[in-house]
């Protein structure tokens, strides 16, 4: 139990704060706590946290992705002229091609990074220009309107009706995010690759010579992040029911703040589903609290980022913990100093 | 093979494989199109150059520490607001010297307070820095939103225009700021002592805080100074598009990352030089221009950025291999 206490800190000051944000807003709103707010929540933020778990794999890994918003909107494209080519499909067959199209361009990622020895930074923000280039140029900047009718239409997990005749209800891509939650956590959890993950991106060298592949490691980190933006690319177009190819452009460095923000360290080694699933909501409760409270929209943004900003300064600062946990300082210190490098 | 190797040490590497790179691209393009070697279209590429230039260089010396600075944009555009409404508030297009004077100063403070910031958190907190950075290009991005409410500022003084698009003995105006400002960094950088402790603080900041470098001020000073450069990059391209609007230059972020990497930065910080990097600005805008002329647009240009920076590093890589094999060989 100390154990867990002392490694997870990041995410459990996450959830204490985020729980105090629930409560407060609990009970400054008569809003908040409503079936149809926490729904519109879930159905909001399932892309950011498809895509969350994706990437987390990445930085546990040791990597950074910058492309994975830009490849979702290549896959989205592809997927709209393949569906177009086949005529109808349906969610499996989507999902299929969807998550396949991402995979392949995940693993272009990996192959440069691995075959070149390059870092992912430079890779992936040499891909993010040549994807988003690319898919400009060929389409033209042009969006498509005319999508399979089992794509757009809306598919209700659970629909409720509240007492004063307002609807809330769960879509399919809360579902689509579960699955990819519960199989990221584990692939990095519960098996022999996910440990072989953390070791990579803790101690390349290390690794390497304690004879984990650490070719198979970047296809697999990098394959898995170009499959959950290959899928969440695929559930945006069922919300925002048209292909829009510069609609996700600069998504990934929000994603990236958030699954920062819930314990996952760049530079690698560190990382949980659930610090991603804390990071992504609330920086979602933020805004939602804000618009609740009847703050003025234009204000959202710069709430955000000076709550970020001093969210990020006060997990950094360190404070002695180890009285409390009675633990050794020096393994408090790996936890939360090597953040820093 | 002897006057290769001359060059190589009196250019240095680097900038003899980027001026190579530039070279090919230079005669690729002047051969499939007859409007390249024209001074026009040299004309037109030295007016677009600066205002990435300038950012690219607000980019480097974080990277060189180790670090990013994602927010450069939105500190640009922040530091452009801040000089528009110091000229509004002195009458717009009737505003005079001193007022202008008086937004550039302000501009400038914005710039570095930012920056400033930034670096305190990075320095003390002991932040990543593309966390801190990150945060504050979306608080940034939300202030200017919240004082602009999305809209966008116009209408300044004439001598604001001449600023953006004059020249004088035939060079322009914003390529002068930007060689000058990139001859000061390249002195900082080279030449202070500044320079030196970015240098070890990006090659091993542990090993650089137990030799006796302030680590924490040398990080400061980085932020801050990055944060006065982006502040150049906006006062110009108010002057240059003759309007300020929160999110002009968005597309810019990522490509002055690319520029950088592309003019020999190690990724990791610690190894990096201004020529390069000037060369590697030179280039892309180059491929750009070229692009343009043949008749491609923009967005092709910035997939050609991206294939051209894969193309480079591999080349870098199979170079250094080779390099390798043949010293075994010895």
């Amino acid at each position: 139990m100390r154990k867990a206490l002392s490694a997870n800190i990041v995410e459990i000051r996450l959830f204490v704060v985020l729980m105090i944000m629930i409560i407060g807003l609990g009970l400054t709103t008569d809003t908040f706590l409503t079936v149809a707010n926490l729904t519109s929540l879930l159905n909001n933020n399932s892309i950011n946290l498809i895509w969350a778990v994706g990437l987390l794999v990445v930085l546990v890994a040791g990597g950074i992705d910058i492309s994975f918003a830009v490849a979702a909107s290549m896959v989205q494209y592809l997927a709209a002229q393949i569906f177009g080519v086949i005529g109808g499909g349906n969610w499996a067959f989507g999902i299929l091609t969807a998550g396949s199209l991402g995979l392949g361009l995940g693993l272009i990622n990996a192959a440069l990074i691995h075959g070149f020895r390059i870092v992912s930074i430079v890779i992936t923000i040499a891909t993010f220009n040549a994807f988003f280039g690319l898919l400009m140029f060929f389409t033209k900047g042009r969006s498509i309107y005319t999508l399979p009718d089992w794509w757009v239409d809306r598919i209700f997990l659970f629909e409720y009706q509240s007492a004063s005749g307002v609807w809330s209800e769960l879509h399919l891509s809360v579902a689509i995010m579960a699955v990819c939650l519960i199989a990221t956590a584990i692939l990095i959890r519960r098996t022999n690759i996910g440990r072989q993950l953390y070791a990579f991106g803790d101690n390349p060298e290390g690794a390497r010579r304690a004879g984990v592949n650490i070719a198979l490691m970047q296809a697999i980190a990098f394959g898995w992040c170009g499959m959950m933006a290959g899928i969440g690319g695929l559930m945006q177009v069922n919300i925002a029911k048209e292909v829009v190819p510069n609609a996700l452009y600069g998504r990934e460095l929000d994603v990236l703040a958030a699954v920062v923000l819930g314990g996952a360290r760049l530079g690698g080694g560190r990382g949980t589903v659930i610090g991603c699933v804390l990071g992504v909501f609330f920086v979602a409760i933020t805004q939602n609290g804000l618009n609740l409270l009847g703050v003025s929209p234009f204000a959202f943004q710069m709430i955000i980022g000076a709550t970020i900003l001093i969210a990020i300064s006060t997990s950094n600062v360190k404070i002695d913990m180890s009285s409390l946990l009675k633990r050794p300082q020096k393994k408090l210190k790996r936890g939360s100093n090597n953040d820093a490098t | 093979m002897t006057l290769l190797k001359r060059a190589q040490t009196a250019i240095g590497t680097e900038n003899l494989f980027l001026l190579g790179g530039l070279a090919v691209v230079i005669i690729g393009f002047s051969s499939s199109t007859p409007l390249f070697l024209t001074g026009s279209n040299f004309g037109s590429m030295a007016f677009q150059l600066p205002v990435l230039g300038l950012l690219t260089l607000a980019m480097m010396v974080p990277i060189l520490s180790g670090g990013l600075n994602l927010a450069i944009i939105f500190q640009a555009n922040i530091a452009g607001l801040a000089l528009a409404s110091v000229l509004i508030k002195f009458g717009g297009a009737e505003a005079g010297y001193g007022a202008f004077a008086l937004g550039v100063l302000a501009a400038l403070i914005v710039g570095a307070l930012s920056g400033f910031l930034m670096g305190l958190v990075v320095a003390y907190l002991g932040a990543h820095p593309i966390l801190a950075s990150l945060a504050m290009m979306i608080f940034l991005r939300g202030l200017g939103e919240f004082l602009t409410k999305g809209g966008d500022i116009s209408g300044f003084p004439p001598f604001m225009e001449t600023m953006g698009h004059g020249s004088i003995l035939g060079v322009p105006i914003p390529l002068l700021i930007f060689l000058g400002v990139a001859l000061l960094w390249h002195i900082i950088l080279s030449h202070s002592k500044h320079g030196f402790s970015v240098y070890m603080i990006g090659s091993n900041i542990e090993a650089s805080e137990y030799s006796g470098i302030n680590t924490r001020r040398t990080l400061i000073m980085i932020y801050t100074l990055s944060g006065v450069v982006c502040a150049i990059a906006g006062i110009l391209m108010a002057a240059r598009f003759n309007s300020v609007r929160v999110g002009h230059g968005e597309a810019l972020l990522l490509v002055t990352v690319l520029a950088c990497f592309l003019g020999g930065l190690d990724p990791f910080g610690g190894f990096g030089r201004v020529a390069p990097v000037v060369l590697a600005l030179c280039t892309l805008q180059a491929l750009s221009s070229g692009l343009n002329l043949i008749g491609a647009n923009q967005h092709l240009a910035t997939a050609v950025w991206g294939l051209f920076l894969i193309g480079v590093m591999a080349l870098r890589w199979a170079a250094a291999r080779l390099y390798l094999t043949n010293n075994r060989r010895n």
